[in-house]
C-alpha cells in the first residue's frame, strides 16, 4: 500500500509517496536524499538513526514513514546551518568525540534533543533528587546518551563534547 | 637505523580534516554512493547447518510485482576462481554453516526485496552437524601456520621438568568468548557492471584496503586487476572484519553482472553480519607458570584450542605474545584447531594479542598472589634483555617504564593486596593491572604519489581511514617529509584510482603508507628540489625494513583498572582505567588519544559484556543484534586516562612510529578480572566476567 505524506526536513517540505513498510530513515535515506541519519541496526538498539521530530529525539528506523505526515525533522545535517555548525556539532569535533563518524549524526542529534530535556527538568536514572532541576553532571550526561552505541569507543570524549555544549568545561 | 624525521606537524594536536563532514552527516559511506536509479538485494540465508540445497522455489517471489531476478546455486553465474571457499558464493548446493548464502533477491526496491527473500522457497538435505568447542575433542589437529604466517608451535628447554621443580606454580584454563566486532556501519557493497569494452566493475564497498579488496574480487571474477574499481573514502569502522572480503561483496558483484548497466545496493542487516562477515575465534588457553621464590619465572607454557571453520581456516595467532612477553629458560606454545560446523573467523582488532594477553596476564595475578608478590614487580622481575625465543634485542622496550608511570598515575601505591579487603558502603572496591603488547608491523607494498599543484602538495595512496584519522594523520607526515606546512599538503585516499595501498590492519597503516610517503616525499625533492613546477610529480614504493631482522619490535603499555563490584548484587562498574603506553612518536596528539581509549573501551567490553551465543542445536548466534550481544554504551565507561611515554624509536621507520590501533585493547580483560578479584577474592577466568560468577562466592 502506498500513502502520500508531507514532511518538512531540515526546514525543506518534501511531499513523498511511501510504502507503508518503509521507515522514516529509509524515506529520508532513499526518498529525500538525506544520508545524514545513519541505519546501524534497524531495530532501535544503536542509536544511529536518531532525528529530531517536531523537537525531540527519535529512532527513526522506529517511525513508520506514515506517521510522520505533517512533521518537522531536523537531522544533523539540517543542524549546521548557513555555513555554520551547531555548537554541540563544533564541540564534538573539538573534543574529538567521533572517529568513524558512522554514528555521530545520531549521538549529535540526540546530544540536542537530550540537552532540551535536561533544561525542561526531566530527571533521568542518574537523577538524585528527581524534584530538583538536573544538571548537566557527567553521570547525567553519560545516562542520556546511552541509546547511542559507539563501537569505536568514543564515549569519553562524547561526554566532554556535550559537557562543553551545556556551558561546562 | 633510519634519520628520524624532525617533527614540526608530526606531534602536533590537529582536529580531523573530515571532522565538520562526520558531525555534520555529509561524507559519504559505501552505501551512500550517488547512483542513479539503483536497484536492491537482499540476500537468502541457510536455515540449516550442515547439508545440501535440493530444490529451491523462488515462484512465489519472483510473483511480487517489483522483483527483477532471484539469484541461486542453480541460475548464478560461474565464478572463475572459488579457491576460497567462503567467496564462492552460489557455486554449489552445499551448506556448510547456518546462514551462509543460499540466494539474492534483487527488486526495485529494499522492501520489496526483503519481502521476496522471504518467500524464497528452500528445500535442504540435512544432515547433522556439530558446532561445538572442547578441548576434549578427539579430532583437534595442528595448523601448518597460524595467522598469517607464524609458527604453530614453539619449545625451548624442559616445561615439565621446570614446573616439577619450582617452587610455587599456576597450572590453570582460561576462555575468551566468541565476539563479533560489528562496527556501526554494517557491512555494505553498491556495485554496477557496464558491459562496454570488455566490461568494468565498479565496487563502493565499506573495505579496510580497497586494493586487496580489488585483486580479490578481479581473481574470483577472472577479470583483470584494472576492469575493477574499488571506492570507499570512508569506513563506518572495521575493526577487521572490514580486512578480508567477505561473501556478500561477490553476492553484490554477482547481481551488478545480472543486471549490466545497472547499479545494485546490498547492505547486510545486523543480524546478518552475526553469519556472514567474520568473528574472534573463542579460546581455551592451558596455561602454565612455574616461579622460583625468588618471582624469577623458570617455565611459561601456552596451549591454545580454538576453532576454525570446516570450508576455510582461520587459525588465531593467541599464543604469540606468550612467546616475548616475560623471560624464562624453559617455554612451549601450542595451537590447535577444531574444525566445525561454523562460519568463518576472521580478524578482530588485535587477532592473537588480544585473547593471548587474557590468560597469561590473570595466570601472572595468580602467580603474584602465590608469591606474596607486587603484580607490578613481579612483571618487572622477569623483563628479558633480549625476545626469550628469537635472541634478537628489542628496537626499544619501554614495558617497565609504561608500569611504573601508570603505577604512578592511577595510585597503585594504595591498593591493598589482599583481595575483598576494601569496602566503600555497598561496593567490593579493587584495583588490577596487566601489560599490553603490540608488534610493529610494515606491509610490503605500498605506493604514494606526490603532485605539485597551485603552490600546494597532493598526496595520492589507496589507504584507508576507519576513524583511525589518516586524513589528518598522513598530511601531518607528508608535510614534514617535504618541510612545508601541513595545509599545503592535501591527501587523497579510498579509491583504487590511486596508487597501491596495503590493508589497514595489523596497526601497520602509518607505518606502511608513512613510509611510502616520505620515500615519494625525499624522491620528489631529489628530482624537482625546493622550488617544483606545476603538475611535477613522483611516486615511491615503501622500502623494506632491513633492521627487523636485526631487532623485535613491539609497542608496550600497561593498563590499570579500578572495579566496584556491588556486595549484594554483584554489579560490576568500572569507575576508571589509567593505560600508559610507550608506540614509539605519536603523530597526532588528539587522534592518537582516541584510538588508545577505543581500544581500553572496547577491552572493558569484552571483559563485561561481549559473548557470542552460538546454539548448539541450529548451530547460529542467538544473540545476533545489539540488544542482547551487549557492547558498552556510555554509563558503563568511566574515566579513561591515557598517557604515553616519549619513546625514540629510530630503527621501526622514519617517522618512529609504532603502530596504536590495537594494542588498546590488549591486557585490559585481564586487567579488569584481576581487579575484580583484587575488590571480590573471586577468580573469574572464563570471559565475560559477569555478575552470575561472583554472585555464589560473595560475602
Amino acid at each position: 500500500m502506498r500513502v502520500d505524506i508531507t514532511v518538512r526536513v531540515d526546514g525543506a517540505g518534501h511531499r513523498l509517496t511511501v510504502d507503508t513498510r518503509t521507515t522514516l530513515l529509509d524515506a529520508l535515506r532513499e526518498q529525500v536524499g538525506n544520508t545524514a541519519p545513519k541505519k546501524g541496526c534497524d531495530h532501535g538498539q544503536c542509536g544511529a538513526c536518531t532525528v529530531l521530530l517536531d523537537g525531540r529525539r527519535v529512532l527513526s528506523c522506529l517511525v513508520l514513514a506514515v506517521t510522520a505526515d505533517d512533521t518537522e525533522v531536523v537531522t544533523a545535517r539540517g543542524l549546521a546551518a548557513d555555513g555554520s555548525v551547531h555548537p554541540v556539532q563544533r564541540a564534538f569535533v573539538e573534543r574529538d568525540a567521533l572517529q568513524c563518524g558512522y554514528c555521530t549524526p545520531g549521538q549529535v542529534c540526540s546530544a540536542v534533543g537530550m540537552l532540551d530535556e535536561l533544561a525542561s527538568g526531566w530527571p533521568s536514572h542518574a537523577t538524585g533528587d528527581v524534584t530538583a532541576r538536573p544538571e548537566p553532571t557527567d553521570a547525567e550526561i553519560a545516562e542520556r546518551m546511552s541509546g547511542n552505541l559507539c563501537r569505536c569507543g568514543a564515549y569519553t570524549n562524547i561526554v566532554a563534547a556535550v559537557r562543553q555544549a551545556a556551558g561546562r568545561r | 637505523m633510519t634519520d628520524l624525521l624532525r617533527p614540526k606537524a608530526i606531534g602536533q594536536s590537529m582536529n580531523r580534516r573530515d571532522g565538520i563532514g562526520k558531525v555534520t552527516g555529509t561524507v559519504p559511506y559505501a552505501y551512500e554512493a550517488d547512483v542513479d536509479a539503483p536497484a536492491y538485494c537482499h540476500p537468502v540465508q541457510a536455515t540449516i547447518a550442515r547439508g545440501r540445497v535440493i530444490e529451491v522455489d523462488t515462484a512465489p517471489a519472483e510473483a511480487l510485482d517489483g522483483v527483477i531476478a532471484v539469484l541461486t546455486p542453480g541460475n548464478a553465474e560461474r565464478l572463475a576462481d572459488t579457491d576460497d571457499a567462503e567467496l564462492a558464493v552460489l557455486q554449489d548446493d552445499t551448506v556448510a554453516f547456518r546462514g551462509q548464502f543460499v540466494g539474492v533477491v534483487i527488486a526495485e526496491s529494499p522492501q520489496i526485496a526483503r519481502a521476496a527473500a522471504s518467500l524464497v522457497r528452500i528445500t535442504y538435505a540435512e544432515q547433522s552437524h556439530d558446532v561445538r568447542l572442547s578441548a576434549d575433542r578427539t579430532d583437534l589437529y595442528r595448523p601448518d601456520k597460524v595467522n598469517p604466517a607464524f609458527e604453530t608451535d614453539t619449545a625451548q628447554g624442559d616445561v615439565a621438568a621446570a614446573m616439577a621443580s619450582a617452587d610455587v606454580t599456576v597450572e590453570q584454563t582460561y576462555t575468551t568468548a566468541m565476539y563479533h566486532n560489528n562496527p556501526m556501519e554494517p557491512h555494505a557493497t553498491v556495485a554496477r557492471w557496464d558491459a562496454a569494452d570488455g566490461g568494468r566493475l565498479t565496487l563502493w564497498d565499506s573495505t579496510q584496503g580497497v586494493h586487496p579488496l580489488r585483486k580479490a574480487v578481479a581473481g574470483v571474477f577472472g577479470l583483470a586487476a584494472d576492469q575493477v574499481r574499488v571506492i570507499c573514502p570512508f569506513v563506518g569502522g572495521g575493526f577487521g572484519s572490514k580486512g578480508t572480503p567477505h561473501a556478500h561483496v561477490v553476492l553484490a558483484a554477482l547481481a551488478a553482472r545480472a543486471l549490466p548497466g545497472r547499479a545494485v545496493k546490498l547492505a547486510l542487516t545486523r543480524q546478518q553480519m552475526f553469519a556472514v562477515v567474520g568473528y574472534r575465534t573463542p579460546t581455551i588457553q592451558r596455561m602454565s607458570l612455574g616461579a622460583g621464590r625468588d618471582g624469577r619465572l623458570t617455565a611459561i607454557a601456552l596451549d591454545v584450542v580454538e576453532q576454525t571453520s570446516r570450508i576455510k581456516e582461520f587459525a588465531e595467532q593467541t599464543a604469540l605474545p606468550t612467546r616475548m612477553m616475560y623471560a624464562a629458560p624453559n617455554r612451549r606454545t601450542t595451537h590447535r584447531l577444531a574444525a566445525l560446523d561454523v562460519p568463518v573467523p576472521t580478524w578482530m582488532r588485535a587477532p592473537g594479542e588480544c585473547p593471548g594477553m587474557f590468560g597469561p596476564e590473570v595466570a601472572m595475578d595468580e602467580l603474584a598472589e602465590a608469591l606474596g608478590v607486587d603484580p607490578v614487580e613481579l612483571r618487572v622481575r622477569n623483563e628479558p634483555d633480549r625476545d626469550p625465543e628469537t635472541g634478537l634485542p628489542f628496537s626499544s622496550r619501554n614495558l617497565v617504564a609504561c608500569l611504573r608511570e601508570g603505577a604512578r598515575r592511577f595510585g597503585w601505591a594504595e591498593r591493598d593486596p589482599r583481595p575483598g579487603a576494601r569496602r566503600d558502603g555497598r561496593w567490593l572496591v579493587g584495583a588490577g593491572v596487566a601489560a599490553s603488547v603490540y608488534p610493529v608491523h610494515r606491509m610490503p607494498e605500498s605506493t604514494a604519489l606526490i603532485r605539485f599543484a597551485a603552490d600546494s602538495y597532493v598526496v595520492e595512496i589507496g589507504a584507508a581511514d576507519l576513524g583511525t584519522g589518516t586524513w589528518t594523520t598522513l598530511p601531518q607526515i607528508a608535510a614534514d617529509a617535504l618541510d612545508v606546512p601541513v595545509d599545503q599538503v592535501a591527501v587523497r585516499i579510498g579509491d583504487t584510482a590511486y596508487p597501491m595501498a596495503s590493508v589497514a590492519g595489523g596497526s601497520s597503516g602509518m607505518a606502511t603508507w608513512g613510509s611510502a610517503v616520505v620515500e615519494a616525499a625525499r624522491a620528489f625533492r631529489a628530482k624537482f628540489g625546493a622550488d617544483p613546477a606545476d603538475g611535477d610529480e613522483v611516486d615511491a614504493d615503501v622500502p623494506a625494513n632491513t633492521a627487523q631482522q636485526r631487532y623485535a619490535m613491539y609497542a608496550f603499555g600497561a593498563q590499570f583498572v579500578e572495579a566496584r563490584v556491588d556486595v549484594d548484587t554483584g554489579e560490576i562498574r568500572v569507575p576508571r582505567l589509567t593505560g600508559v603506553f610507550a608506540a614509539g612518536r605519536i603523530v597526532n596528539p588528539v587522534t592518537a588519544r582516541s584510538q588508545f581509549i577505543g581500544g581500553m573501551t572496547m577491552g572493558l567490553s569484552m571483559a563485561l559484556h561481549e559473548n557470542s551465543v552460538l546454539d548448539p542445536r541450529f548451530g547460529h548466534v542467538v544473540n545476533h543484534d545489539f540488544a542482547e550481544y551487549h557492547i558498552a554504551t556510555n554509563a558503563d565507561v568511566g574515566d579513561i586516562d591515557v598517557h604515553w611515554l616519549d619513546e625514540h624509536d629510530p630503527h621501526v621507520n622514519p617517522m618512529g612510529t609504532k603502530g596504536i590501533g590495537e594494542i588498546g585493547i590488549v591486557g585490559t580483560a585481564a586487567a579488569v578480572a584481576n581487579a575484580v578479584h583484587n575488590a571480590t577474592g573471586v577468580r573469574v577466568r572464563d570471559l565475560p566476567v559477569t555478575l552470575d560468577k561472583l554472585l555464589p562466592h560473595l560475602p
